[in-house]
C-alpha cells in the first residue's frame, strides 16, 4: 500500500526550487508559442525577444535609467516620510489609549478611502511636480502603516514589558529598550510588506499626473501602441519591487538572528 | 511568632479590587486582603486558579492599583513599579534579543553600575543558577527550567529589597520543579531575601515557604495564615514526612472540603 499524501508535508528546497523554475518557464513557453505562432496579432503581444531587446534598447538610449532614478527617488521619499511619522504614532496608540482614541478610527476610515481619487485632488493643490507624486505614496501607505504597528507593538506581551518595568525601567526606557526590540522584527515585515504596496501607489500616480518615470513611460508606450515597451515597464516594475523585497528579507535574517523559531518567507 | 514592626517590609491594609471593563458588569476580583510580609520571609500565597493571585502579586510590583485599601513597602505607598520589587513571571519573559549576560545585566545597566561590577555580579548569579556556560546563549536555545533560572538570576542581581514570583515553575515538568524549588530554598537561605511566591500548588508552598496564606475564590479573600514549622534544611525527602503531609493536608481540607467525594 502506498503511504497516505498529507498536508504541509516537508519538501527538499532542490526540489521547491525545480518546480518554481518550470512555472516560470511554462508561463514564458506560453506567452512565446502564443506570439510565435501567430494566434495573437504582435501589435497586442510582443513576443519575449522583442521585450527583452527593447530592454537593452531602453538602457543604451539612457531613458530606461532615467524612469527608474525618479520613480525609485519618489517611492523612496513617499515611503520615508509614512515610515518616519507611522511608526512612532503607532508605537505611541499601543502605549496609550488616548493616542489610540485619537488616531485608529481616523486611520481606518481613511484607509478605505480609494487612493487613486486622491490624484486629481492633490494636481488642484500641488500641481504635477514631485511632491503630489509623493503624497501620493504617502497616503497610501501610511494610514495602513500605522493601523499595522499597532497590532505589531500589541502583540508584545504585557508580561515583556512588566519584566522591563520591575527590573527599574521608566517609561521611555520601556518604549526604548523593550517594546521596540520586541516588536521590530514583526515592525521590518511590516515595513517590507508596505513597500511592495508602494510601488502600486506610485505607478497610479505616474500613471496619470506625471511626465517621467516608469508608470509615465507606460502610459507613453500606450499612446503609441507599443506593447513592448508597456510589457518592458510592467516587468522592471516587478523586478524592483521583488529586488526590494529580497534586500529587506536579508536585512530582517542580518538582524534578528536571536528570532525564535525564525520563518523564512 | 513573633515580629519586629521594625522588620514589616510589605503590608496589605484591606485591599480591594474591583475590575470594571466598562461593558461587563463590574467584577470584585479581590475582597478586603490584609496580610504582612517580613523582612528575610518566604511568604506564600496558595489558592485555586482565578482566585486573585496574580492580581494580588502585580499590585504589590505596582503594576495596577488597588481599588479600596492600601499597599506599603517600608511604610511608604507603592505607587508604581520599581527595582525594589524584582518579579519573575510564568510565562517567559526573557528579553529575547539579549544574550543570557546581557538579559542579567539589563537591570544593572540601569543603575548605572560600572562594567567590571556588572560583569562580577552578572557572574555572582550565573554561577548561583550553574549556567555559566551558558553566558553567550539567547534564550531560544534554553529549555524552559533553564529561561526561568535566568529569569530568577535577572531578578536577583538587581539586589530588590522583595522578590515576588508569580507561579514561576508553572509551566515546568515534575522533575525540574522539583529541582527548582531546591535552587529556590538554597538560595533563599543564601541571599536572604525576601520572597512572596505564588502558587496553585499546595506542597510547593509547603515546601518553599515559611508562611503561607491560603487563598479562595469568587471573591478572592485571605482564608488562612500558617506559619510553616519545618527545618530550615530543606530537601526533597521532607515532602514524604508526616509532619509535611500533615500541613499539605490541613490546607487542602481548607480549600477543598469534599475532595474525597466524586462530584
Ligand atoms: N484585567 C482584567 N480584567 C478583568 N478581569 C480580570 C483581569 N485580570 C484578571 N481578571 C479576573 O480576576 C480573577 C483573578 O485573576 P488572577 O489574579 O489572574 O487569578 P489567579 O492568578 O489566581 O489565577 C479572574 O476571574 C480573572 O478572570
Ligand atoms: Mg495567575
Amino acid at each position: 500500500m502506498q503511504r497516505k499524501v498529507l498536508l504541509r508535508r516537508p519538501m527538499k528546497r532542490v526540489n521547491y526550487a525545480i518546480i518554481a523554475i518550470i512555472a516560470f518557464a511554462l508561463v514564458l513557453g506560453l506567452w512565446t508559442f502564443a506570439s510565435q505562432s501567430g494566434a495573437v496579432n504582435s501589435t497586442f503581444l510582443p513576443s519575449p525577444t522583442e521585450v527583452v531587446s527593447k530592454f537593452f534598447a531602453s538602457i543604451n538610449d539612457g531613458s530606461l535609467g532615467e524612469n527608474t532614478a525618479i520613480s525609485i527617488y519618489r517611492i523612496t521619499m513617499g515611503f520615508l516620510l509614512a515610515t518616519v511619522l507611522g511608526v512612532p504614532i503607532g508605537i505611541l496608540c499601543s502605549c496609550f489609549r488616548t493616542m489610540s482614541a485619537l488616531c485608529a478610527p481616523l486611520c481606518q476610515f481613511i484607509r478605505y478611502m480609494p487612493v487613486p481619487a486622491f490624484v486629481p485632488l492633490l494636481m488642484v493643490w500641488m500641481g504635477i511636480g514631485e511632491f503630489s507624486k509623493i503624497m501620493i505614496v504617502f497616503i497610501g501607505t501610511f494610514f495602513q502603516m500605522v493601523l499595522m504597528i499597532i497590532d505589531d507593538a500589541n502583540s508584545v506581551s504585557d508580561d515583556l514589558l512588566a519584566a522591563g518595568y520591575t527590573l527599574g525601567a521608566s517609561n521611555t526606557v520601556t518604549i526604548f529598550k523593550v517594546l521596540i526590540p520586541a516588536m521590530a522584527p514583526k515592525m521590518m515585515q511590516t515595513l517590507r510588506m508596505m513597500i511592495g504596496w508602494a510601488w502600486t501607489y506610485l505607478v497610479v500616480a505616474e500613471l496619470v499626473a506625471a511626465n517621467t518615470g516608469l508608470g509615465y513611460s507606460i502610459l507613453k508606450a500606450q499612446r503609441f501602441l507599443k506593447t513592448d515597451a508597456i510589457f518592458m515597464g510592467i516587468l522592471v516594475i516587478g523586478l524592483l519591487g521583488l529586488i526590494t523585497d529580497c534586500l529587506f528579507n536579508i536585512l530582517i535574517k542580518k538582524l534578528f538572528p536571536w528570532e525564535e523559531g525564525g520563518k523564512n518567507g | 511568632m513573633d515580629k519586629n514592626p521594625m522588620d514589616l517590609k510589605i503590608a496589605v491594609k484591606g485591599i480591594d479590587k474591583v475590575y470594571n471593563d466598562g461593558k461587563k458588569s463590574a467584577f470584585k476580583a479581590i475582597d478586603n486582603v490584609s496580610l504582612n510580609v517580613y523582612k528575610n520571609e518566604f511568604v506564600c500565597i496558595v489558592g485555586p486558579s482565578g482566585c486573585g493571585k496574580s492580581t494580588m502579586l502585580r499590585m504589590m510590583a505596582g503594576l495596577d492599583f488597588p481599588t479600596k485599601g492600601i499597599i506599603t513597602i517600608d511604610g511608604k505607598k507603592i505607587i508604581g513599579p520599581g527595582d525594589d520589587r524584582g518579579m519573575v513571571f510564568q510565562t517567559y519573559t526573557l528579553f529575547p534579543w539579549l544574550r543570557v549576560e546581557d538579559n542579567i545585566k539589563f537591570g544593572l545597566k540601569l543603575q548605572k553600575f560600572t562594567k567590571a561590577e556588572q560583569e562580577e555580579i552578572t557572574y555572582k548569579y550565573l554561577r548561583i543558577i550553574g549556567l555559566e556556560k551558558f553566558a553567550k546563549c539567547y534564550p531560544k536555545e534554553l529549555s524552559g527550567g533553564m529561561k526561568q533560572r535566568v529569569a530568577i538570576a535577572r531578578a536577583l542581581a538587581n539586589n530588590p529589597e522583595v522578590l515576588l514570583m508569580d507561579e514561576p515553575f508553572g509551566a515546568l515538568d515534575l522533575f525540574t520543579k522539583s529541582q527548582m524549588q531546591l535552587l529556590m530554598r538554597d538560595i533563599w537561605q543564601k541571599e536572604k531575601t525576601t520572597v512572596i511566591f505564588i502558587t496553585h500548588d499546595i506542597e510547593e508552598a509547603v515546601f518553599l515557604g515559611t508562611k503561607v496564606y491560603v487563598m479562595t475564590p469568587s471573591p478572592g479573600r485571605i482564608h488562612a495564615e500558617i506559619d510553616i514549622d519545618l527545618p530550615e534544611n530543606r530537601d526533597l525527602d521532607l515532602k514524604d514526612t508526616p509532619e509535611f503531609i500533615k500541613i499539605r493536608r490541613s490546607i487542602n481540607e481548607m480549600l477543598h472540603p469534599d475532595s474525597n467525594k466524586l462530584k
